[in-house]
Formats: C-alpha cells, sequence, structure tokens
C-alpha cells in the first residue's frame, strides 16, 4: 500500500519516493581493531555492492597504523573475495608540506601508481607513508563506479591526507580503473605492512 | 490529510514537515544518454530544479562513453533557460595520467583545455581523447556553487577519471567559474564530436 498526499506518492513498495529522502544510503561501518585487513563483501555482513547503486562511496575517519610509514591500500575482487587480484591501471600523485616549514611541493608518485598491476593500490601513497606516532592517522574518501557492470572497466577516485612518519601533511590523489568487465563485488583494505590499529571505513551507496 | 507523530507533522500537501529530518543530498533527475547529441538540465522543465532552492548542486556522470573515438566530454552553462550554452569561463586543468604500458605517467598542467574568458564547452577529459572501445567511458564529480546568485561568478569544481584511447588511465581536475552575475539556470553536455553513445547522468541539490 501507498501513501500519498496531494497526489504525490511519498511511500510506495518499502521505499521513500524519489526526491523525498536523501540519495547517500549509510550501508557498513568496519572499525579497526589491529585488524590485518577489512573487507567489504556484497551479501555478507549486510553489506550491499552491486548494482543497487551505481557509484559507492567509502570514507576513511581516523585510520592508524600499527607500524610506522606504511601506506594504506586497497584492491578489488570479482569473486566475492576468494582473491583480491584485479588488474588496474591507475596514476598517483602528491602534495605535501613540513611542519619545519622547510619543504613543499606537488609530484607525481610514480612508486605508487600501476600499470595493469593485480597488486594492492596504494592510497596514502605520497612522500612516505602514514605515521603510526599516537595523533598521526589518514582520513579520506574513495568513489567506486558502477562496480556491477560487465560492458565497462571499474573506475575509482580517491583523495586522503595523511600525516606522516616524517611530520609531512600530504594530499593524496590516486584515481584509475579496475581493467575488468567482470563485476566487482568486494573491496578489502589493509595497510602494505602491519595492522590497521584503529579507525573506520563507511560504505555508502548512491541513488 | 497530514500525517502527524506525537505533535510533529510528518507528510503534509505532498511533502515531508519540516521538521523530518532528511539527508541532504537530494536526487533531481536522471538523464540517460542513447546515442545522444546533448543531455541538458534546465531549471523548471521535466521536474528539473537548478536554482535558489539548493546551496550547491552536484553532477555525477557514469560511464559516459562515446559515439566516435578521440573526443572530449564537455559542458555548458546558459543564463536564459537553455536557449543559449555560451557563458564565458575562465578555468584551470590539472592531468595525471599513466599508461598501461608503463610508458608514461606524470602530472601537469594542462594548457590545451582551460579557458580563459571563453564561451567555448568545457572540457571534463582531456587532449579530445576520450576511447570508444567498448570498455572505455569517463566518470566524474562536477560541484557547482550557487549557480542562481545575481551578485557572485559561478564556481565549479569537477574531478573526473577517464579511459583514454591510447590506453592511458586519465585523472583530470577542471575548475574555474562562469564569468556571470546573471543566474545559471541551466547546464549541458554533449561531446565535441559525434553523439554521447550511453551513460547516466545525476543531478543532485546539496542541502537547501
Amino acid at each position: 500500500m501507498g501513501l500519498i498526499s496531494a497526489a504525490s506518492t511519498i511511500f510506495d513498495a518499502g521505499s521513500m519516493s524519489a526526491g523525498f529522502g536523501g540519495s547517500m544510503t549509510f550501508i557498513k561501518k568496519l572499525t579497526a581493531s589491529s585488524s590485518g585487513t577489512l573487507s567489504f563483501v556484497d551479501g555478507a555482513s549486510s553489506v550491499v555492492l552491486d548494482n543497487t547503486y551505481k557509484e559507492y562511496l567509502f570514507t576513511f575517519k581516523n585510520i592508524h597504523p600499527a607500524t610506522d610509514d606504511t601506506k594504506f591500500q586497497f584492491n578489488l575482487s570479482i569473486d566475492t573475495g576468494s582473491n583480491y587480484n584485479v588488474a588496474k591501471t591507475s596514476t598517483a600523485f602528491v602534495a605535501y608540506n613540513a611542519e619545519a616549514d622547510n619543504d613543499r611541493a606537488i609530484e607525481y608518485s610514480p612508486g605508487e601508481d600501476l600499470a595493469q598491476g593485480t597488486g594492492f593500490q596504494s592510497i596514502s601513497s605520497g612522500y612516505g607513508g602514514v605515521g603510526a606516532d599516537n595523533d598521526q592517522n589518514m582520513g579520506g574518501y574513495l568513489h567506486l563506479f558502477n562496480p556491477s557492470s560487465t560492458t565497462f572497466v571499474k573506475h575509482f577516485i580517491a583523495r586522503v591526507n595523511n600525516s606522516n612518519q616524517i611530520n609531512f601533511s600530504a594530499d593524496n590523489h590516486c584515481a584509475g580503473y579496475g581493467n575488468t568487465t567482470s563485476a566487482i563485488d568486494a573491496v578489502q583494505f589493509k595497510m602494505t605492512s602491519g595492522n590497521i590499529d584503529a579507525g573506520d571505513i563507511c560504505l555508502y551507496g548512491i541513488a | 490529510m497530514a500525517v502527524v507523530s506525537n505533535g510533529t507533522t510528518i507528510i503534509d500537501a505532498g511533502a515531508l514537515g519540516s521538521g523530518v529530518a532528511t539527508g541532504k543530498m537530494i536526487l533531481i533527475k536522471t538523464l540517460t544518454a542513447s546515442g545522444s547529441g546533448t543531455l541538458s538540465f534546465v531549471d523548471g522543465a521535466d521536474s528539473v530544479v537548478l536554482d535558489d532552492t539548493y546551496d550547491s548542486y552536484v553532477f555525477k556522470i557514469i560511464n559516459a562513453h562515446p559515439g566516435t573515438d578521440d573526443v572530449n566530454f564537455t559542458f555548458n552553462f546558459s543564463i536564459d533557460g537553455g536557449s543559449n550554452y555560451n557563458v564565458t569561463k575562465t578555468t584551470t586543468v590539472v592531468n595525471a595520467y599513466h599508461k598501461e604500458d608503463n610508458s608514461e605517467a606524470a602530472v601537469a598542467y594542462n594548457t590545451y583545455d582551460d579557458l580563459a574568458q571563453s564561451t567555448a564547452y568545457q572540457s571534463l577529459s582531456s587532449f579530445g581523447q576520450m576511447g570508444i572501445d567498448n570498455d572505455q567511458s569517463l566518470c566524474s564529480i562536477i560541484h557547482l556553487y550557487n549557480p542562481s546568485s545575481t551578485v557572485f561568478v559561478k564556481h565549479f569544481i569537477a574531478t573526473s577519471q577517464f579511459y583514454q584511447a591510447e590506453d592511458r588511465s586519465n585523472n583530470v581536475f577542471t575548475s574555474g567559474y562562469g564569468n556571470t552575475t546573471s543566474a545559471v539556470n541551466a547546464v549541458q553536455f554533449k561531446m565535441n564530436s559525434g553523439n554521447i553513445d550511453s551513460g547516466v547522468i545525476k543531478l543532485y541539490g546539496i542541502g537547501g
């Protein structure tokens, strides 16, 4: 049964009509606690990562590594998390500035991009890694577009800022595509070395 | 008939009550390309809102695929309800690109696609090189701030990611302003040559 007011359908078939509610739907939050990996797998633990949405947004809050000078990274899966090894071609660059005000630049990060690589993609990639001091951490976001497409490659755009191990602020830009026409149905995050000591990753669907 | 709960009006006269908490990112309109020459969002037409209802607007382009190889995906503004798309713009463009064979990688200012007081369409891709292979496409997020202002120029910030014809990943940062104090009330998207073969463009209102 629908709920109609002044000829406008407000609710019907278990959902609110377009234009009435927000278009950014919270799906899942994972909280790190000395975690080796954090994974979002479609169909598991209430995670939705399919054709329900054309765009997904991951947000990162206070990602703190257990090991100094390590990088935060992700990979994609086409087999619901059995393997995280999708080929990717990507770009990475960073703008940084030292707390000591003695070093600043914007530069491409050739060691952090991928050319058809199946390895994990660093997104806190520039000028060292995330610092492990108690107050150091990383925050930012990752957009993943139309992961369920079986026609197109899977574009992503990420931007994070981290306080790095030598006391720089680093604004990291990473973007690229998972070079597959298979549906992406899982995404995994981890550090290049050691655990994710603390931090939250939230997944949203964008209608 | 209104729906009232514990003294709070939830729904009345076809709208949610002002006291009902909702998200602040509202989907306004979705256009789907199918061999389309242009896709236009015009305030007041086809349920499109592009006025002072929201503080800012966001366009999301999902998998725009050209009908012709080696082209750019572009947009322009209108101040006359879509009769003309020719607002003067000054913009910046920065590209980060990387080739699949690892032979090229850089980040650089792009003098090819920026505009200096030009009424031309602004490219969101770069160098006229969107690929037409079946799996190639462009995705983009464009923020347009306060388009209805009659005081300020109209700032926009776009981040795009596309699969270049020469098998490069290309991340494009396009920003600038429509140099007009007239209200912008329509936005049009098109390829600089040929049709938009497929793809989706969504318009959201933010805040308000």
